[in-house]
């Protein structure tokens, strides 16, 4: 049995390749912050020590190993002029895009992190969470990637046709959104995040081929993730990786987030202990788990990818539904104690209800 | 090549290949010689739509990604608009058909659907972007058949059960298709939101226009 350790020793023990004395439970829940403090969403994002408070009472009550100073994704488009829609029960979405002709991108310049308000409430978070939890347990900040950011600038279907169409535009793009992300990432870094998560979907083969991914996110990965002055973790949103696993671990992450689109048994293997695994339950499913189905679905991820370290539980998303329910959040705690315990022994015995034999 | 031709048929992997290598005009060599014994109609059917079929199954079972499905139905959209305009006679049969997306401004999905749709025959209003109320009116407003609807976020695809059970009551007839992220990553949950369908890609809204579209005539 191995020595009961903090959040952060658990959670650097596993990302050393190494068994912890339990698999590290990354429960990212952000709006579940509102809900404990009886508030709108709106209200509980519109200042930074309510989601301070959020994020503590979660930890308290899920027992989690990290905390997650995510707001939502069209914080960083707010600093580029952009706006955010609030609703009662779920996430703020982003506005209209910013960037409505392709001529805009020629003389943009990137925003200052300082002049951003959203930005500094997120900053501010940071510092607020590291004065209560020092370095017992790891801070998340998020950072999304210059390469998928111009879904939001753009819109979608404009900013494909951009990539495909005027590789020029794209390359000027992509330099503001460098200098951007960059600067962001280190900020958080420097007001106390422990690492930084690189949203980057549109690299997952699920929205780019291998081929177009090599030319573009890999190389944008590769020039932003070693200006980040800490360590990074990689997700896909919920988007394929398999295939492009190698090349994902060659920009140097720490971490890749996986979906469950995917066998985690097949990508811990292609892992090889070269990066760690943050994945992969279904978090729409999750929505109307029992708590039986909820410790079914834990043990089934920690047998497929808990040996040996170099694995943390989280959804695949990157991000807990509003619509999850508390039993099934707690159901999944339970089930980490119960078998994410170092050495997972009862996996000898184990059989996944779903093989066929 | 000859109408029912095997020869005909033999040319959808060489569409199909020059869409998924975004080759513009190798795809429109491939469907103006298809037009040289076929009717537009009919190279439609027997050319566009089964490559589109075969791209989507395709982006489904993760071998192709989403960027080739949006080009290649951009591309076919745009080569059918040129023999078969909007209006043109001899297009399809038409439900009267419409597509929104729900609360949110990510447009891809819905981008893509509506230029399969077209390049398949099909015509239909391109609502943008509403909330439950606005589509509401809109579908109730235009005396749809069928309502094809992509959501982004696990909140939006839950109020569709509103957006289904105020249409169903007003127009017991109107079709609703779903689709989106939260559709394919919980498979029960067009039947809880009282969908009539789940489009896992875009081929599978032509099938269920297709289908219904039958019914109707």
């Amino acid at each position: 049995m191995n020595t009961a350790m903090n959040s952060m020793q658990r959670t650097l023990t596993a990302l050393g390749q190494q068994e912890p004395d339990r698999v590290p439970l990354f429960l990212l829940t952000t709006v579940h912050g509102a809900k404990e403090l009886g508030l709108t969403i709106e209200e509980y994002f519109a200042r930074a020590d309510h989601v301070v408070e959020g994020q503590l009472r979660l930890l308290r009550k899920y027992q989690g190993d990290c905390l997650y100073a995510f707001y939502y994704a069209s914080i960083e488009t707010e600093a580029w002029g952009g706006t955010t829609l609030y609703s009662p029960d779920g996430p703020p979405l982003c506005g209209p895009p910013i960037i409505c002709r392709a001529e805009q991108i020629d003389g943009l310049q990137p925003p200052a992190v300082q002049t951003a308000a959203g930005l500094n409430r997120v900053l501010e978070t940071i510092r607020g969470l590291k004065a209560r939890v020092g370095d017992t347990v790891p801070i998340i900040g998020v950072a999304i990637s210059p390469f998928s950011l111009p879904i939001m600038q753009l819109g979608f279907d404009s900013y494909l046709e951009l990539i495909y169409e005027q590789p020029n535009r794209f390359a000027c793009l992509m330099r503001a959104n460098v200098a951007f992300t960059v600067e962001w990432a280190n900020a958080q870094l420097a007001a106390g995040a422990t690492a930084i998560c690189y949203f980057d979907p549109l690299s997952s083969t699920t929205n780019v081929p291998r081929e177009l991914y090599l030319q573009t996110g890999w190389q944008i990965a590769r020039q932003t993730l070693p200006r980040i002055h800490g360590p990074t973790a990689t997700h896909l949103a919920s988007g394929r990786c398999l295939s492009i696993l190698d090349d994902v671990v060659a920009t140097g992450t720490a971490v890749v987030g996986v979906s469950s689109l995917e066998d985690l048994a097949q990508l811990k293997a292609a892992a090889a202990g070269r990066v760690s695994l943050l994945g992969n339950l279904n978090g729409i499913e999750m929505r109307r788990w029992t708590p039986a189905q909820a410790e079914q679905q834990v043990r089934r991820a920690i047998a497929k990818a808990g040996s040996g370290g170099g694995f943390l539980l989280s959804d695949n998303h990157g991000e807990i539904p509003w619509a999850v329910p508390d039993d099934v959040l707690l159901a999944i705690r339970e089930a980490v104690d119960r078998w994410g315990r170092y050495p997972l022994d009862w996996l000898d015995d184990w059989n996944d209800p779903r093989d066929p034999d | 090549m000859q109408p029912g031709s095997p020869v005909v048929d033999a040319q959808v992997p060489l569409f199909r290949e020059a869409l998924e290598s975004l080759d513009r005009v190798g795809a429109e060599r491939v469907l103006s010689a298809a037009q040289s014994v076929l009717t537009p109609l009919e190279a439609v059917e027997r050319l566009v739509v089964p490559a589109l079929t075969q791209i989507g199954d395709a982006w489904a079972e993760g071998c192709l990604a989403l960027s080739q499905v949006y080009m290649s139905g951009r591309y076919c959209e745009e080569l059918v608009e040129q023999f078969l305009p909007a209006g043109a006679p001899t297009r399809k049969h038409q439900p009267r058909s419409a597509i929104a997306v729900l609360a949110d401004y990510h447009l891809l999905g819905k981008r893509i659907v509506y230029s399969v749709l077209r390049a398949s025959g099909f015509e239909l209003f391109d609502y943008g972007r509403l909330d439950v109320d606005e589509l509401v009116e809109r579908a109730l407003g235009d005396q749809l058949d069928v309502l094809l609807v992509s959501v982004l976020i696990l909140p939006s695809a839950l109020r569709m059960r509103d957006v289904c059970a105020r249409l169903k009551s007003a127009r017991p007839g109107l079709r609703v298709i779903v689709g989106g992220a939260p559709f394919l990553f919980d498979d029960q949950l067009w039947r809880e939101v009282g969908a009539d369908a789940m489009g896992r890609s875009a081929a599978d809204a032509v099938a269920f226009v297709a289908r219904w579209t039958g019914e109707s005539t």
